[in-house]
């Protein structure tokens, strides 16, 4: 079967997720890749919103990060000052999915400002969650197209802490999260040198070479001793993510209607 | 509390240059009191939200505030907030002051200004670029009983909170269901509150343990119903996803935006006829 881009990056999210994880998940492409996840081999994970949706399991994938359909099918629903300080400051969450406008080598991300903070020249959304994910889920799975202009050699802004300046730093600082453990990419996987921090191309997927991911990167990316193949979705991978987006179009195109009093 | 009409309950209780907090986290957001704010020509707010949402873009291109705290500043799903972006890079129509925090740091600092505590505890180690633009609102410190680094973030607490909810009694109990978010802590932490509600009941029917802002926190209930729309009310109608995936081009440029607002904001009476207008009427 032929596959995008896009629904290769998603499978390779889902297969990064383990069985019984407890999981914050974002709106878009993390959300297909957790939900993908826990309809193929992953049926005991658990997925956190941090709208306050406990245990959820979404039919169709949630246009923001509230849609009715999380709450509907969620285990519980807290409030949302409980998921930040009891559930992911308090360190009950395994792995925390993030993304950005730009990630420097290290897994820094920015999703705050291009050009100076108080004469932007992109004012970007900002920090939402991604602070606290980053620094206390105990795992950060980054998805990011890699591009020169998203993947820099310096931040234009800080927002949310990877491995800082990387060699330990932040295990020196006790951060009580490991940080980034691997970042998706549409060329294939990067992980953290045990030693320096620094995001390694580990992984490519199929009929990409190390040389077109080099070339893609706005860094000098590093490249493993004979990167591995990400083997490429399968059947059943590919026909329950596509039933998935499929009943998300429709979904999000249902037309709306009250019945007012 | 007083049950009134929502139009005299923001000319009582919002008054040009307040801090004023429209909460509600996705779901039942006050589209409603929002647009009615905008009616009433008011200006110079400060306004508080998490998320500011299409509410906030709506308010801020409309003019009616100079000052924004928030923590994530997008349409959800879709993309930029356009009119929140002309505001800060372009100063149009008003320049925004910019009061930036994560959500953790924001609901923290709710849950602070419930509790009329003077800060909010988090524990520390977020080593990002934001801090030095928190000048007066966030800053580390020791833990006075361990030592351990801790930042402590400002408590909020609005002038005002408007929420969105399902129910209200007639002694003015609020019943919230679903998503809650971060409303119970930023109507406790605001001077006044005023709720819009779908339906005003003679019994609420909550569990015990339900989500209910009693009526002695309320100043104001205003009978709603669709309130929240393009937001939503569980058991009432569902989020218009479609909605905020069409307001990505009504809110791109300057005119397209004024001509809306002026066609479906200022150019009707009320929420009913806003919707009406939209064709979303059952």
């Amino acid at each position: 079967m032929s596959y995008t881009l896009d629904e290769m990056m998603t499978v390779a999210a889902s297969r990064q997720l383990k069985d019984g994880a407890v999981c914050f998940v974002g709106i878009g492409l993390p959300s297909a890749a957790c939900v993908l996840a826990s309809r193929t081999h992953a049926p005991n994970l658990v997925l956190i919103y941090e709208s306050g949706t406990v245990e959820t399991a979404p039919e169709v994938l949630p246009l923001s990060i509230g849609d009715g359909e999380l709450a509907a099918t969620a285990t519980s629903v807290v409030p949302l000052p409980e998921i930040f300080s009891h559930y992911l400051q308090g360190g009950r969450i395994d792995v925390g999915f993030l993304g950005a406008a730009q990630i420097d080598r290290f897994g820094n991300l920015n999703s705050t400002v291009i050009g100076p903070y108080e004469a932007p020249k992109t004012r970007l959304p900002g920090a939402g969650g991604a602070p606290e994910i980053a620094t206390h889920a105990k795992e950060i799975l980054i998805v990011m197209r890699m591009s020169k202009r998203g993947f820099v050699d310096s931040l234009a802004f800080r927002t949310s802490s990877g491995h800082l300046a990387g060699n330990g730093e932040r295990k020196t600082k006790a951060y009580p999260g490991h940080g980034p453990q691997a970042l998706v990419t549409d060329f294939g996987i990067l992980r953290p040198d045990a030693e320096t921090d620094e995001l390694v191309l580990t992984e490519l997927f199929e009929g990409v070479s190390a040389a077109d991911a080099v070339a893609a990167c706005g860094w000098p990316l590093k490249v493993a001793d004979n990167p591995g193949r990400v083997a490429p979705p399968t059947e059943t991978e590919l026909e329950t993510l596509r039933a998935l987006n499929a009943r998300t179009k429709t979904a999000h195109a249902a037309k709306v209607t009250l019945s007012l009093n | 509390m007083a049950l009134m009409s929502l139009s005299e309950a923001i000319r009582l209780h919002v008054k040009d240059g307040m801090s004023v907090a429209l909460e509600g986290f996705t779901h039942l957001i006050p589209f409603a009191a929002g647009h009615e704010i905008i009616r009433q020509g008011i200006r110079g707010l400060h306004l508080i939200r998490m998320t500011p949402d299409l509410i906030y873009d709506q308010m801020i291109g409309a003019g009616v505030a100079d000052r924004l705290t928030f923590s994530w500043g997008g349409n959800p799903g879709v993309g930029s907030l356009h009119r929140l972006r002309d505001a800060v890079e372009n100063g149009w129509p008003v320049k925004l002051e910019i009061f930036e925090h994560s959500h953790g740091e924001m609901a923290a600092a709710y849950t602070a200004g419930a509790a009329r505590l003077p800060f909010a505890v988090m524990k520390g180690h977020s080593d990002n670029d934001l801090a030095a633009h928190q000048s007066g609102r966030t800053t580390k410190m020791d833990c006075p009983f361990t030592g351990a680094s801790v930042t402590a973030v400002r408590a909020v607490n609005p002038d005002v909170t408007i929420l969105h909810a399902q129910k209200a009694d007639r002694a003015g109990n609020v019943l919230i269901e679903g998503i809650v978010g971060a409303v119970k802590e930023a109507a406790f932490a605001a001077g006044k509150v005023i709720a819009t509600v779908e339906q005003v009941v003679d019994d609420l029917g909550a569990e015990k343990n339900a989500v209910i802002l009693p009526h002695f926190l309320v100043s104001a209930v205003a009978c709603v119903p669709g309130g929240a729309y393009p937001s939503y009310a569980m058991g009432h109608y569902d989020r218009d996803n479609s909605f905020y995936i069409a307001w990505d081009d009504i809110a791109r440029d300057r005119e397209g935006f004024t001509d809306w607002i002026a066609a479906h904001v200022t150019g009707v009476a009320d929420h009913r006829a806003f919707l009406e207008k939209l064709g979303v009427v059952a």
